[in-house]
Order: C-alpha cells, then sequence, then structure tokens
C-alpha cells in the first residue's frame, strides 16, 4: 500500500507541473518559435526564474542540512559531464524541440488538454529513445 | 474575487517561471528526487522484453516514481484546458505575428497550437506528420544522448550549477535556433 500511496504523491506533483506548463504557454508552438528568433522577453523569463528559484532552493535544503521525508539527507548529485553528448545530445534534442514546438513536458501536457496528434510525437519520441538504446554502444559520449 | 476566473488569464512569466522552479525543491523534498521527465521514455522502453543493454533495468523501481509524475503531467494539461482557461492563443509580440503570418499561418482561428499539430486530419499533411514523427523521435533521440531535456538539464542541473547541464542547454538552444529559422519555414511550405 506504501508504494501506490507514493505512487499517487507523485502523480499529484505531476498535475501541478503539467497545469503550470499549459498556463505558462511553455507548451505552445508560437512561443517556442518566438523564442527561438528572440522577439520576446516571456519564455526567457520563466527559464532564467525558473533557474533562480530552483538554486536558491537547492542552496538553502544544503544549508541547513534538509532531510527528505524518506529520512535521508537532501543531497542531490549532478549529472555527470560528457563532452559530446551533452553538446551533440542536446543539438539534435534542440532540433526537434524547435520541430514540434515541444519538449518532453509539454508533449505530455498538450495530450491531457486535449491536442492529441501530440501521442505521434510521443510515439516518436519513443523510437528516437529505442534507436538511441540499441546504437548507444557506437556513439561518442 | 473569483479564484477560477483569476487563474484563468493567462500567467505572465514571473508567476510560471517561479513556479517551475518550485518543482526542484517540491520533489527533493518527499524522496530525494531529482526534477527530470524525459527518462520516461526509457522507462517505457525498458518495459518491453530486450537484451539492449541500456534498457536492462528495474524500471518499476528506478522509474515508478517518474511515470506516475507524467501520468500527473497529462492530468495537469487536461485540469488546465477544462477548468483553468488554458488553451487560448499566447499574447504574442507584434514581431512574432509578423513572422508566423510570413510563414502563411492563419492566427485568427488558432488556439494554443497551428492547426497541423491541433487537429487530426491537419496532422496527417505531411508537414504535421514532419513536425509531430520526426520532431518527437529527434527530441527522443536527442534527450537520451545527452541524458536530460529542458527540465533535467535545464531546470535541474543549472540549479545544481552543473557544467554539464550548461553544454546540454547551449546545444538545445544552438539545436533549436538553428531549426526554427531555416528548417521550420520549409517544412510548413510542405
Amino acid at each position: 500500500m506504501k508504494s501506490i500511496r507514493e505512487l499517487l504523491k507523485y502523480f499529484v506533483i505531476g498535475t501541478a507541473f503539467g497545469l503550470v506548463l499549459i498556463k505558462a504557454e511553455v507548451a505552445s508552438w508560437f512561443r517556442i518559435q518566438e523564442m527561438f528568433h528572440f522577439q520576446s522577453f516571456h519564455m526567457f523569463g520563466i527559464i532564467g526564474s525558473a533557474i533562480a528559484v530552483g538554486a536558491a532552493s537547492v542552496l538553502l535544503l544544503k544549508k541547513i542540512h534538509a532531510k527528505a521525508l524518506t529520512g535521508e539527507v537532501i543531497d542531490p548529485k549532478p549529472k555527470e559531464f560528457q563532452k559530446i553528448g551533452n553538446l551533440a545530445g542536446g543539438f539534435v534534442f534542440g532540433l526537434g524541440w524547435a520541430l514540434t514546438g515541444a519538449c518532453p513536458g509539454p508533449m505530455y501536457a498538450l495530450l491531457g488538454a486535449g491536442y492529441h496528434p501530440m501521442a505521434l510525437a510521443l510515439a516518436g519520441a519513443l523510437a528516437g529513445a529505442w534507436v538511441y538504446a540499441v546504437v548507444r554502444p557506437k556513439l561518442p559520449h | 474575487m473569483d479564484i477560477i476566473e483569476l487563474l484563468s488569464r493567462p500567467w505572465p512569466w514571473w508567476v510560471s517561471g517561479p513556479l517551475l522552479g518550485l518543482m526542484v525543491p517540491i520533489l527533493l523534498l518527499p524522496g530525494n528526487k531529482e526534477f527530470g521527465i524525459s527518462s520516461t521514455f526509457r522507462h517505457v522502453c525498458a518495459m518491453m522484453p530486450t537484451k539492449i543493454a541500456y534498457l536492462e533495468y528495474d524500471w518499476k523501481r528506478q522509474g515508478g516514481w517518474q511515470l506516475s509524475l507524467a501520468l500527473g503531467v497529462v492530468a495537469g494539461g487536461w485540469l488546465a484546458a477544462s477548468v483553468f482557461g488554458g488553451g487560448r492563443m499566447p499574447g504574442l509580440t507584434v514581431e512574432a505575428r509578423q513572422l508566423f503570418q510570413s510563414w502563411g499561418l492563419v492566427l485568427d482561428q488558432a488556439g494554443y497550437q497551428p492547426d497541423f499539430l491541433a487537429r487530426w486530419p491537419a496532422a496527417f499533411s505531411l508537414r504535421g506528420l514532419v513536425s509531430l514523427v520526426v520532431g518527437g523521435f529527434l527530441v527522443g533521440f536527442g534527450t537520451r544522448w545527452a541524458n536530460g531535456c529542458t527540465s533535467g538539464h535545464a531546470i535541474m542541473g543549472l540549479s545544481l550549477l552543473n557544467l554539464g547541464s550548461l553544454v546540454a542547454t547551449l546545444g538545445f538552444f544552438a539545436g533549436g535556433t538553428l531549426d526554427s529559422w531555416f528548417l521550420v519555414p520549409l517544412v510548413l511550405g510542405l
């Protein structure tokens, strides 16, 4: 039963995330193209203030040695630096981001908001992850 | 003041940005989880019986919470559209409106998304399929190669001042900018 409650907790957090993604308009293709043409401050304001709040939260939680509800000390580990993977993978991701006008979070949120063709984008993303898994041993990272 | 009515108006960046940033502590506090969503693509692939090393792990144990988060995001999208008035055309700048009109898009009837991404018959057009399927493929492949997306790298990673996340975020914007200037107009012409 504990694990059902665990899952429910993350479902509720996800619901808040999805609500914000749609209301923030970061899931709109129009906003994404506007951002990549540097025509509006909207998206940059969102990303910038999100990082500021995220970074301040991490600093605070570490400073007071906060513990998670599970009892472990909160100590997020940065992802490993991969020169080629981060840059080349990031570049490929960017190509897809502009083409669909949605990154992964918004794909899920748009599907829920009634934009059913996003199911095709999600299917494409699963295929992309699968092909990556197959070619991974041959790719530089 | 009706709260639903107030929340149904467009949210300014200085409200939605900090709320997205709060996802970082909201996930750290219950169980020390790092904010991220694109790993769910890997978890779904890992459900299939396969001998591929990258997909051989206990997806329920490692990814259960994140899959539940993603289902929640779908529900949140529904909530935004059905209760909080999400899905109206964003208040774009004049420059952006001119750009979209120069691409041949009809903005008066547009909602949150252009037609070829929003509705079924239109999505089966060549430009709809390329944008959705090819775009989705590149997102899925790219995010696994870069080991993170806009959530995991741009928000979570940069909140940790992580160098790799900065490099990945620069990659996101390099690829996206190039694409939006050169490839997107071509695809719209299909």
